[in-house]
């Protein structure tokens, strides 16, 4: 049985125990959430810490995410193609599906639970600056928000900037400091 | 969350961890894990006889000739499920397949 198989099976059996009253969403979000939450996200901090500091690879994931995340050889890698895009002083990048929840959880995990929320999905494309300003993230005036819409063919991973300050820092240590949240674009690595 | 804290699997059976941590490679693996921890805290089954039913598919995996593609800890662990379901008379298997079917013909284009 083929994986999307699994899948279309494993989503049946959601909505019929959903409809017998045995289980719910928001139950088996937590239930993700308690076990997986630190264990996704930190493949893509791994990407991110290494990218920081050899910028050979740096250029090869910007160049081809896909074939430069295979290096790490991560389980479940099977993303069609992974587009890595960089935050700079000109620009500030973030991610969203404003058709459904795509997103490169081989990399970074399982969604975060606003990101499947219509709000997030529609308004971040309008209004962009109002919602990363809800979640603590100021963008200055001069920096372009670019907006990225991931599909079932491509799925876009933030790489953040470094805050100056963490530089010659070991990559075990940088990689424990990114966030999930700094990988979709709706946070800012700060001090 | 402290009833699903202690993962509740012997380790001829535990699912591929990390760092210590349960690791899902696609997001349906992590909701099917995650329906059975709350199915079994509801009682629908006993914990206990959905472990004997994984080790028994895994059994049964490793003698067939279906040995030859790759192992996917959750789909064994699916499989267990959906068997120890249709035992406790909870999903009926051919409702489930006849979900699986009506699903699998919507449009295609995005995940969810």
């Amino acid at each position: 049985m083929t994986d999307s198989r699994m899948a279309l099976r494993a989503e049946a059996l959601e909505s019929l125990l959903t409809e017998k009253g045995l289980v719910d969403a928001d139950r088996i979000d937590e239930t993700i959430s308690f076990y997986n939450e630190r264990v996704g996200p930190m493949n893509g901090a791994q990407v991110v810490a290494r990218a920081w500091r050899d910028a050979d690879f740096k250029a090869r994931l910007l160049a081809d995410g896909t074939a430069a995340i295979d290096e790490f050889g991560f389980s479940g890698g099977q993303v069609d193609k992974l587009v890595v895009v960089e935050n700079t002083p000109g620009t500030h990048n973030v991610v969203v599906c404003t058709l459904c929840s795509c997103y490169p959880w081989a990399v970074l995990g399982l969604p975060p639970r606003w990101y499947k929320d219509p709000a997030y999905r529609s308004r971040v494309v309008r209004e962009p600056r109002a919602v990363l300003k809800e979640f603590g993230t100021a963008i200055p005036g001069d920096t372009t928000v670019q907006v990225w819409d991931s599909s079932a063919e491509i799925r876009y991973m933030v790489l953040p900037a470094m805050p100056l300050s963490w530089a010659g820092q070991s990559h075990d240590i940088l990689a424990s400091k990114v966030s999930r949240d700094s990988m979709i674009g709706v946070q800012v690595l700060l001090d | 969350m402290n009833d699903v804290g202690e993962l509740p699997l012997s380790d001829d059976c535990q699912p591929p961890m990390a760092n210590g941590e349960v690791l899902f490679d696609e997001p349906w693996q992590g909701r099917v894990f995650a329906m059975a921890l709350l199915l079994a805290e509801q009682e629908c089954f006993a914990w206990d006889e959905f472990q004997t039913t994984l080790i028994e598919v895994i059994d049964d995996w490793e003698v067939s000739d279906a040995r030859e593609g790759a192992y996917v800890y959750y789909e064994h662990f699916q499989e267990a499920l959906k068997r120890v379901l249709a035992s406790k008379n909870v999903v009926d298997s051919t409702e489930l397949d006849a979900r699986t079917a009506a699903f699998a013909d919507r449009p295609h284009g995005h995940d969810h």
